[in-house]
């Protein structure tokens, strides 16, 4: 009974103590902390339109998300889901003219392609560079995340700036390559529909598939895999591959579904909401699914406490934070249960 | 001051919190714990710092506080990852994000939307008569205490490192169990070790807002401390070769600054090259990616990094 209590303690002490530090911070900004969680809750979960935006937040978190999943679970540390979100969206807009003279069922799947494919070369390289140079991919990712928010800054700014030139921002993509609304006039659109698909896929490749088999593998010891013939450098490079294909489609579906325009600060922190979405869930796709939603619906929320009690929309970052944290000292809980039982098994044998 | 005056003095200016960070780094790694969340720490510091020196109207008040936001924040990261045998990597993307937004939060609620407030700036400090040697005196004794500090403690690591302690501190990071058994407290020690390395994040942060800046702004560490972190595998684990790395990337950002100041224009083969600022703002970026690839597969990291040690009983 104690231990249980102790176990309920140990898993609460994060979340209450995040809790206490938010309303604490909307304290010090002299505002109310309960208006500022209803707002919360309201514009996340109150109606049509805020499920809408819910929906439509969690879609970018859901694809990236299940990006960085497929990246930790072959042991990669993607923190690049940021640059990788970036170049996706970028590479539509780069190629949107061509892309535009497509008929609209081709031009969409063309432009997550392209996206696809930006994102997968992006976060390819680090998986190379890990690989064949021994460079932490830890750094290397977050480097160049930093570079691909310049590149788009310097896009906007130059060769995409808008026609008329006044702008820092690319001209809109054409009707073509937008998402279809699915419920107007709430802004849901077709990518809900595409990234619920894509959590099925990665689920079944993951888990029903041999490539997927291997990946896990790789990700569950190395040196194990290694032995039983998996390629583990082909295995990294493919799941790394994968997950900047992930992620350069949640750039470009929140692109083509939301914002129509790229512009500096297109992303703000999806990739690294990402990642506490795939850690939250488990680094399993339908967790990821799960978690993707209410990091969604504290996403859009918060864009609510902003509206009506003032709270900085920066606060969802500690929220993370702190998921990431409990989650992590969960994990390790859970691991030394687990060793203590295999110890004890051990003795009685 | 002449032009290599201006950029060596500048190129130390801009090392300085590198070296602070990386140095701290160093002693946690080198224990065996790695520390991705000394981008987190340098950004509690850097407002600790401002916050504590806008309040006070002290700079030291603001260092103190800087320096105890980072050991707090090493306190967390050592409880979960030494006491409790977490995930390195994501308890420190934890912190990191964490981070980001309570000092933007923490931030906007105290100061306000608009916010002007400036935190008193830690002055110079020049060393009687060697700041009076030609362009010596200038670089290197015409500098924030911070400055010199990196100095005394690089040396100090250095000396530590090669202690009884130190030794023992090592083994740690090569071989816990052997540690263990030779009657180190492993735990202790990697806990001690950072704890120092979160302490020495945060005056590294604190160096932006009261050295550098004396103003804050949201997510201002923008990636210092993963370069800290290729400054530690560039300088081999070393708290002398951690310096003379981070006078690299000091200097490409010094070097930055000095496009930017002019123009942005190159002679390249003759001809004026336009370079775009973004160009510029993502050189650190990239010097740090094309070191690492030039270098770290060669270099070798404490055996034990990033290993919990579970004692078998």
């Amino acid at each position: 009974m104690r231990d249980r209590t102790r176990e309920l303690a140990g898993t609460l002490v994060f979340p209450l103590a995040g809790i206490a530090l938010i309303a604490g911070i909307i304290l010090l900004g002299g505002k109310s902390p309960a208006h500022g969680f209803t707002a919360l809750i309201s514009g996340s979960l109150g109606g049509a339109f805020a499920l809408a935006e819910t929906a439509i937040r969690a879609c970018p978190l859901l694809l990236a998300g299940l990006g960085v999943t497929i990246a930790f679970r072959a042991g990669v540390w993607n923190i690049g889901a940021e640059g990788q979100i970036y170049v996706g969206a970028l590479a539509v807009v780069a190629l949107a003219p061509a892309l535009g003279m497509l008929p609209a069922p081709l031009a969409v799947p063309a432009g997550l392609l392209v996206a696809a494919a930006a994102g997968g070369v992006w976060a390819w390289v680090p998986a190379f560079l890990r690989t064949r140079r021994g460079v932490q991919e830890v750094i290397s990712t977050i480097m160049l995340n930093f570079s691909a928010i310049q590149l788009v800054s310097w896009c906007v700014h130059g060769p995409l700036k808008e026609s008329t030139g006044q702008f820092p921002y690319s001209n809109e993509i054409p009707a073509t390559l937008m998402l279809p609304r699915l419920l107007p006039p709430t802004r849901l659109h077709l990518g809900v529909v595409f990234a619920l698909a894509a959590a099925a896929v990665v689920w079944v490749f993951l888990f029903r598939t041999l490539r997927g088999f291997q990946l896990r593998a790789v990700g569950a010891s190395p040196e194990a895999a290694l032995h039983a013939g998996i390629r583990t450098e082909r295995s990294i490079w493919s799941a790394m591959a994968i997950s900047g294909a992930l992620a350069g489609m949640a750039g470009a579906v929140q692109l083509m579904g939301v914002s129509h325009i790229l512009f500096e600060k297109f992303s703000p922190g999806y990739g690294y909401t990402a990642i506490a979405a795939a850690l939250l869930g488990g680094l399993h796709p339908m967790g990821v699914t799960l978690s993707a939603g209410l990091l969604g619906a504290l996403e859009a929320g918060a864009s609510a406490m902003q509206r009506e009690a003032g709270v900085s929309t920066v606060i969802v970052y500690l929220v993370q934070g702190v998921i990431i944290l409990s989650v992590a000292h969960q994990a390790a809980r859970r691991r030394a249960v687990t060793e203590a039982i295999k110890q004890r098994g051990a003795q009685e044998v | 001051m002449t032009g290599l005056e201006e950029f060596l003095s500048g190129t130390l200016r801009l090392s300085a919190p590198l070296i602070l960070a990386a140095l701290g780094e160093i002693v946690s790694q080198r224990s065996g714990v790695i520390n991705i969340s000394i981008e987190g720490m340098m950004l509690g510091g850097a407002f600790a710092g401002f916050a504590a020196g806008a309040a006070t109207g002290s700079a030291g008040a603001g260092l103190l506080a800087a320096a105890a936001a980072g050991a707090a924040l090493g306190c967390v990261f050592a409880f979960l990852c030494v006491v409790r045998n977490a995930d390195q990597i994501v308890a420190g993307m934890g912190i990191n994000i964490a981070m980001i937004g309570l000092t933007g939060a923490l931030f906007r609620a105290i100061f306000g939307m608009e916010s002007l407030a400036t935190a008193p700036r830690l002055e110079d400090y020049p060393i009687p008569v060697l700041s009076g040697l030609p362009v010596v005196g200038e670089v290197f004794f015409n500098q924030s205490v911070l400055v010199y500090v990196c100095g005394a403690l690089a040396l100090g690591i250095w000396l530590f490192l090669r202690s009884p302690q130190g030794l023992g501190l090592r083994a740690c990071g090569v071989r816990p169990e052997a540690a263990d058994a030779a009657g180190v407290r492993v735990g202790l020690t990697r806990f001690a070790a950072v704890v120092f390395g979160g302490t020495m994040a945060g005056i590294a942060g604190a160096y932006l807002t009261l050295a550098q800046t004396s103003s804050f702004a949201e997510n201002m560490t923008s990636g210092r401390g993963f370069i800290a972190l290729a400054v530690v595998i560039f300088g081999r684990w070393h708290p002398i070769g951690a310096v003379l790395a981070a006078l690299i990337f000091g200097g490409a950002n010094e070097a930055q600054f000095w496009f930017q100041a002019r123009g942005s224009q190159a002679m390249i083969a003759g001809t004026h090259v336009h370079i775009p600022y973004q160009a510029l703002l993502a050189l650190p970026y990239v010097v740090t990616l094309a070191v690492l690839t030039m270098f770290a597969g060669s270099y070798r990291g404490p055996r034990a990094l990033g290993k919990p040690y579970v004692r078998s009983r």
